[in-house]
C-alpha cells in the first residue's frame, strides 16, 4: 500500500513558522498536487515527506509506517527537482542508475529498468549523453526517468515545470499525465501553477500561508470554492471580486453593487442567503467565463448590465473586456464577433447561477 | 574532516606566530627573558631604519607598477580579437610561473658587473655601461624591476578576468552617452573592477613586503645592506648571525602593516560576499 | 551618421594596432631572461667570457646538459625537489579536499569563521615564521633525537602550511558552486556523505581540484627560503637551493652550467603550465572571482 498520510504536520524555522498543521490522505495511486502562491509551504511539505527537511511537529506516514526519523533513502520514493539536478559528470544512463547502483542491485535487473523507463519516456536514443548536450524538456525527462527507476512508493514533484518556457510546459504537463497513467505511482506535485494543478491533479490541496484551504478534485474547486482564498486563486482570468449588500427585495433578496446596479438573488439561494442580510462586507463573485455578451438568449438567473469599457484584450478565441464597476475593475470573457472598443460601452448578460456571495471578515463563501 | 586542516593551521602558522612574539623577547643565547631590549636595541641601528624605509619604498613602488602595468597589458590583451588572446596570455604570464629563484639567477647574470647583457647593448650605441648592483641606487632598482617583472603577471591576469566581466552594455550605454575612451575607463571600467583592484593590491603588497627570494639572491642584501628587506635582514641576523630572538623581533616588524592589509581585504571580501 | 559610425570602427582598429605594438613590447619585456637562460645555456665557457655578443650563439654545445644531467649532484636536487613537491601535493590535496568539503556544505558552529581565517592564514608569510619554526624544529631535534634540520623531508611537513590555505580556498569556491539540490538527489538515491563526496564532489570539481594540485605543486618546487634555512647539506638540498650555494664556487661564477641549471629547474612548472594553462589561470583567479 503506497498511502501518503499527514498528520497535523508542523513545521517551524527557528521561530518562524512554514508549515501549521497539515491533514491530508492520499490514497495509492492518486495524484495530488500541493498548488498555493510562493511561501505558503507547500515545498516544506514535500520535502517533509521526502525526508529533506526534519519535522518539528505531526507525523508523516507513508504505507502504514511513520517515516519521521527515516533517512530519505530508506523511505522509498522518489523525487523530481524544479532544477533537474542531473549529475553533470554522468551520462543519462549512469544517471539513472546511480541509485540502484548504490544499492548494489544486479546489473542485468539496472539494465531492464533503465530501458523500461526510458522507453516510456521516449530517451533511449539519449542514454549515453550527458546532461549538457540536453535540452531543457530532455533533461526534466531524464530526471523522470531516475525517479521511475527506483520503481518507489511515491513520487515527488518540486515544481518540475518552472523552468520551461511556456510551450514546453503545456507539452511536458501531457508527458507526466501519460506517464502517471502508465505507470500507476502514487504521486505529490508541488506547484504555484494553478492550471497546472487543475489539469494533472486527481485532487488539488490548495494551501496559503502554512494552511490548506481547501482540498478537492479540480471540478470542485472550480464550482464550489470554500474560501475567498481559493475562489480568487483557481481560474485565470481570476474570479471578479465586487463588494456588495444584501437587501430584502420583492419575492427574495437582491444583491445591490455600487448605487444602481442590482440583481435579483437565484431562488434556490434565496434560504441559503437569508441570515446575511445588511451583513457588511459581503463580496460579490463572479467568474469572467459567466459574463457574456448579449447575443446569449436570454435564460433564468440571467441579468442585464451595461458598461463602459476601458481595455480589452483580443485573445483570438475570446476577448477579455476590462471595465469599472464602482470601484472594482472586473473582467468579462466575450465572443470577439462583440465589437467592444476601449472607451466605448458594452451590453453584458451575467449569469447568476454561478454567482458566489462572500463574507470577506471570515473569507467564507457563503 | 576539516580537523587536519585546523592541526596543520594551528600548529604551524598560529603557533610559530605566537611564539615568535616570545622569542623576540629572549636574549642572544635564549637563556634570559630581556623583555623589549631586541625591539629598543633595533630602533639604534641605523641599518634598522633603513630596512624600514627599504621595506616600505620597495613595496609600495613595486606594487604601483605591477599593478599600473598589468592593468594596461590586461587592456591590451582584451582590445584584442578573442581567438588570439589565448596565446598573448600564454607569453606573458611566463614569468609568474618559472620559481622566482631561477629568474632572478638570469637577471643576475643580466646585471653581472663584467658580462652584463644589457651594459653591452648599451654599449653597442655609445652609452656607458652601469653599475647594476654595485652602486645602491641602481641595486635598488635592479630590485624593484625583478619584482615587477615576476609579479606584474598576475596582475595581469586577475585585471583580465575583471575586465571580462564588465558588461559590454555598459559600454554601449555609454557610447550613446557619448563618452570618449578615457571617459568611458574612469566612470565604466574602474568603478566596475574597484574590488578586485584592491583586493589584488593589497594582496601583492603583503606579498611583496613579505618578499625574500629576489632580494636574497640578486643582492643579498647589499651593497652594504641598501637593499635589505625585512625578510633578508632577519635572515642574515637571526639566523647566519645565530641571533635568532633577534631575527625574530625583526621579523614581528612586518606584523602591523601586514594586519593591517589584512584588515583590508577582509573586509573587502566579506561586503563582496554579502552584496553576492 | 556615416562619419560617426566609420569613426566607432576606426578607433577600435586603432586600439588594436597600438595594442599589439604595446603587447609586442612587453612580450619582448617579459620573456627576455628565460630566453636569455636558453641562450646562455647553450654557450661554451669560453664564448661565454670571450668579448662577443652575449645575444647570439656562435657555437652551440649541448655540453651543460649534459654535464648537470649526468652529475650525480643535480640529480640529487632533482630527486629531492620531485620527492619533496609530489608528497607535498599528496598532503596538501588529502588535508584540503575534505576541509573544503566540510566548511562548505556542513554548516557547523564556526564554520565561517574558520573558512575566513583560512584564508587570513595564507596572508601570513613565511618570512615571519621561519625562525620560530626554525627554533622548534632545533629544540624538538635536541629533545627527542629525531633529526628534524638538515633532512629534506622536512620540508615535506612545512610546505602544507603554504599550499593547503589557499588550496581549500580554492576547493571551497569549487564546491560552493555545486548546486544543493545535487546533494539532495544523491541522498535520496541513498548515497552516504562519503560516497556524496567521491561520487559527486570531487567528479564535478574536477577543474578545481587540478588547479589546487598544479598551485601546490609550483608553490612547493619553488620553494627557496624554507629550504635555505631548514638545510644545508649538499645531499639534502632540493632544487633552487642547491643550484644557487653549489654551482656559485666561490668567485668563479660558471654561467654556462648556472643558467643550464636555472633553466631545468624551471622546467617542470613551465611544462606543466604549456600543458595545463587554462586550469593553472583557473586557480589563480578563482580565489578571487569565486570569493
Amino acid at each position: 500500500m503506497a498511502k501518503v498520510t499527514l498528520k497535523k504536520l508542523v513545521k517551524n524555522y527557528d521561530d518562524t513558522p512554514a508549515v501549521r498543521g497539515i491533514d491530508l490522505e492520499i490514497t495509492d495511486k492518486e495524484f495530488v498536487v500541493l498548488v498555493g502562491p510562493s511561501g505558503c509551504g507547500k515545498s516544506t511539505t514535500l520535502r517533509m515527506i521526502a525526508g529533506l527537511e526534519d519535522i518539528t511537529g505531526g507525523e508523516v506516514l507513508i504505507g502504514d509506517e511513520v517515516v519521521n526519523d527515516m533517512p530519505p533513502k530508506d523511505r522509498n520514493i522518489a523525487m523530481v527537482f524544479q532544477n533537474y539536478a542531473l549529475y553533470p559528470h554522468m551520462s543519462v544512463h549512469e544517471n539513472m542508475s546511480f541509485g540502484l547502483r548504490l544499492k548494489k542491485v544486479a546489473k542485468d535487473e539496472i539494465a531492464r529498468r533503465v530501458e523500461n523507463a526510458a522507453r516510456i519516456l521516449d530517451i533511449t536514443e539519449l542514454l549515453d549523453r550527458k546532461p549538457k548536450q540536453l535540452s531543457g524538456g530532455q533533461r526534466q525527462r531524464v530526471a523522470m526517468g531516475r525517479a521511475i527507476v527506483r520503481d518507489p512508493k511515491v513520487f515527488l514533484f518540486d515544481e518540475p515545470l518552472s523552468n520551461l518556457d511556456a510551450k514546453l510546459r503545456v507539452q511536458m504537463r501531457i508527458e507526466i499525465k501519460k506517464v502517471h497513467l502508465k505507470v500507476r505511482t502514487t504521486t505529490v506535485y508541488v506547484t504555484h501553477d494553478q492550471v497546472e494543478a487543475m489539469t494533472l491533479a486527481d485532487r488539488v490541496v490548495v494551501m496559503n500561508a502554512g494552511r490548506i484551504e481547501q482540498v478537492g478534485t479540480p471540478a470542485e474547486l472550480y464550482h464550489a470554492p470554500v474560501t475567498k482564498f481559493v475562489a480568487g486563486f483557481i481560474g485565470s482570468p481570476a474570479m471578479n471580486f465586487a463588494p456588495c449588500t444584501l437587501e430584502e427585495a420583492a419575492g427574495g433578496l437582491r444583491v445591490r453593487l455600487s448605487g444602481e446596479l442590482a440583481f435579483q438573488v437565484p431562488e434556490d439561494r434565496v434560504a441559503r442567503y437569508r441570515p446575511y442580510i445588511g451583513r457588511p462586507r459581503l463580496i460579490f463573485g463572479l467568474r469572467p467565463e459567466h459574463l457574456a455578451d448579449q447575443h446569449q438568449t436570454a435564460a433564468a438567473n440571467h441579468c442585464a448590465l451595461e458598461v463602459a469599457v476601458e481595455v480589452t484584450e483580443p485573445m483570438g478565441m475570446e476577448t477579455l473586456l476590462y471595465f469599472l464597476l464602482g470601484s472594482a475593475e472586473l473582467c468579462a470573457r466575450v465572443n470577439p464577433i462583440m465589437n467592444a472598443a476601449a472607451g466605448g460601452r458594452a451590453k453584458l448578460v451575467a449569469d447568476l447561477n454561478h454567482m458566489h456571495l462572500i463574507d470577506d471578515e471570515s473569507g467564507r463563501v457563503l | 574532516m576539516a580537523l587536519p586542516l585546523i592541526l596543520i593551521i594551528a600548529l604551524l602558522v598560529l603557533y610559530p606566530a605566537v611564539y615568535s612574539i616570545h622569542m623576540a623577547m629572549l636574549n642572544k643565547s635564549m637563556e634570559h627573558f630581556v623583555g623589549l631590549d631586541n625591539f629598543a636595541f633595533l630602533f639604534t641601528r641605523e641599518t634598522f631604519w633603513m630596512v624600514v624605509k627599504q621595506s616600505v619604498v620597495f613595496a609600495l613602488t613595486a606594487v604601483a607598477f605591477k599593478a599600473l602595468i598589468g592593468f594596461c597589458v590586461a587592456h591590451f590583451v582584451h582590445n584584442v580579437p578573442v581567438k588570439g588572446q589565448r596565446k598573448w596570455r600564454g607569453m606573458l604570464l611566463v614569468p609568474w610561473v618559472i620559481p622566482p629563484a631561477m629568474s632572478t639567477l638570469a637577471w643576475l647574470w643580466l646585471f653581472d658587473p663584467s658580462y652584463s647583457a644589457f651594459n653591452w647593448s648599451l654599449e653597442q650605441i655609445g652609452i656607458p655601461g652601469v653599475n647594476w648592483l654595485g652602486s645602491p641606487n641602481w641595486a635598488r632598482f635592479a630590485v624593484i624591476l625583478v619584482n615587477v617583472w615576476v609579479g606584474a603577471p598576475f596582475f595581469m591576469i586577475m585585471y583580465l578576468a575583471a575586465l571580462k566581466s564588465v558588461p559590454e552594455q555598459l559600454y554601449e550605454a555609454a557610447d550613446i552617452d557619448g563618452a570618449n575612451w578615457w571617459q568611458k575607463l574612469w566612470y565604466v571600467t574602474l568603478p566596475m573592477m574597484r574590488n578586485i583592484i584592491a583586493i589584488t593590491a593589497l594582496f601583492s603588497l603583503i606579498v611583496t613586503f613579505a618578499n625574500f627570494d629576489i632580494v636574497r639572491v640578486l643582492t643579498s642584501g647589499g651593497p652594504v645592506d641598501q637593499t635589505h628587506m625585512f625578510a633578508t635582514w632577519a635572515f642574515k641576523v637571526g639566523i647566519e648571525g645565530s641571533d635568532l630572538p633577534l631575527g625574530a623581533a625583526v621579523s614581528l616588524f612586518m606584523f602591523p602593516i601586514l594586519a593591517f592589509a589584512a584588515t583590508f581585504i577582509l573586509r573587502d571580501i566579506t561586503r563582496r560576499g554579502n552584496e553576492a | 551618421m556615416a562619419v560617426a559610425r566609420s569613426s566607432m570602427k576606426g578607433d577600435r582598429r586603432r586600439a588594436m594596432i597600438w595594442s599589439y605594438v604595446f603587447l609586442c613590447i612587453f612580450v619582448v619585456f617579459f620573456l627576455t631572461p628565460p630566453i636569455y637562460m636558453l641562450i646562455t645555456s647553450l654557450k661554451t665557457n669560453a664564448e661565454i667570457s670571450a668579448a662577443v655578443s652575449p645575444w647570439w650563439i656562435f657555437s652551440p654545445t649541448l655540453d651543460n646538459y649534459v654535464e648537470l644531467l649526468t652529475s650525480p649532484t643535480y640529480l640529487t636536487f632533482f630527486r629531492n625537489s620531485a620527492l619533496v613537491s609530489i608528497l607535498v601535493v599528496s598532503i596538501t590535496m588529502a588535508v584540503s579536499i575534505p576541509a573544503a568539503f566540510a566548511l562548505s556544505r556542513m554548516k557547523f558552529w564556526g564554520s565561517a569563521t574558520l573558512a575566513t581565517g583560512v584564508f587570513l592564514t595564507y596572508l601570513i608569510p613565511e618570512t615571519l615564521l621561519f625562525i620560530p619554526l626554525f627554533q622548534t624544529f632545533v629544540w624538538v631535534t635536541e629533545f627527542t633525537g629525531i633529526e628534524l634540520i638538515n633532512r629534506w623531508w622536512v620540508l615535506v611537513v612545512l610546505y602544507p602550511t603554504l599550499t593547503v590555505p589557499f588550496a581549500t580556498w580554492i576547493m571551497i569556491g569549487y564546491f560552493s558552486s555545486i548546486p544543493k539540490e545535487l546533494d539532495e538527489a544523491a541522498l535520496i538515491d541513498g548515497a552516504s556523505y562519503l560516497q556524496i563526496l567521491t561520487k559527486i564532489f570531487i567528479p564535478v570539481a574536477l577543474p578545481g581540484i587540478i588547479a589546487a594540485t598544479i598551485f601546490a605543486f609550483t608553490v612547493s618546487w619553488a620553494q627557496f627560503l624554507y629550504p635555505l634555512a631548514f638545510t644545508t647539506s649538499t645531499d639534502q638540498l632540493v632544487l633552487p637551493v642547491g643550484i644557487i650555494t653549489t654551482l656559485i664556487k666561490g668567485d668563479v661564477f660558471t654561467w654556462g652550467q648556472i643558467m643550464t641549471g636555472a633553466l631545468l629547474g624551471a622546467a617542470p612548472p613551465l611544462v606543466i603550465y604549456a600543458f595545463l594553462m587554462d586550469y593553472y589561470i583557473a586557480g589563480l583567479t578563482a580565489g578571487a572571482t569565486k570569493g
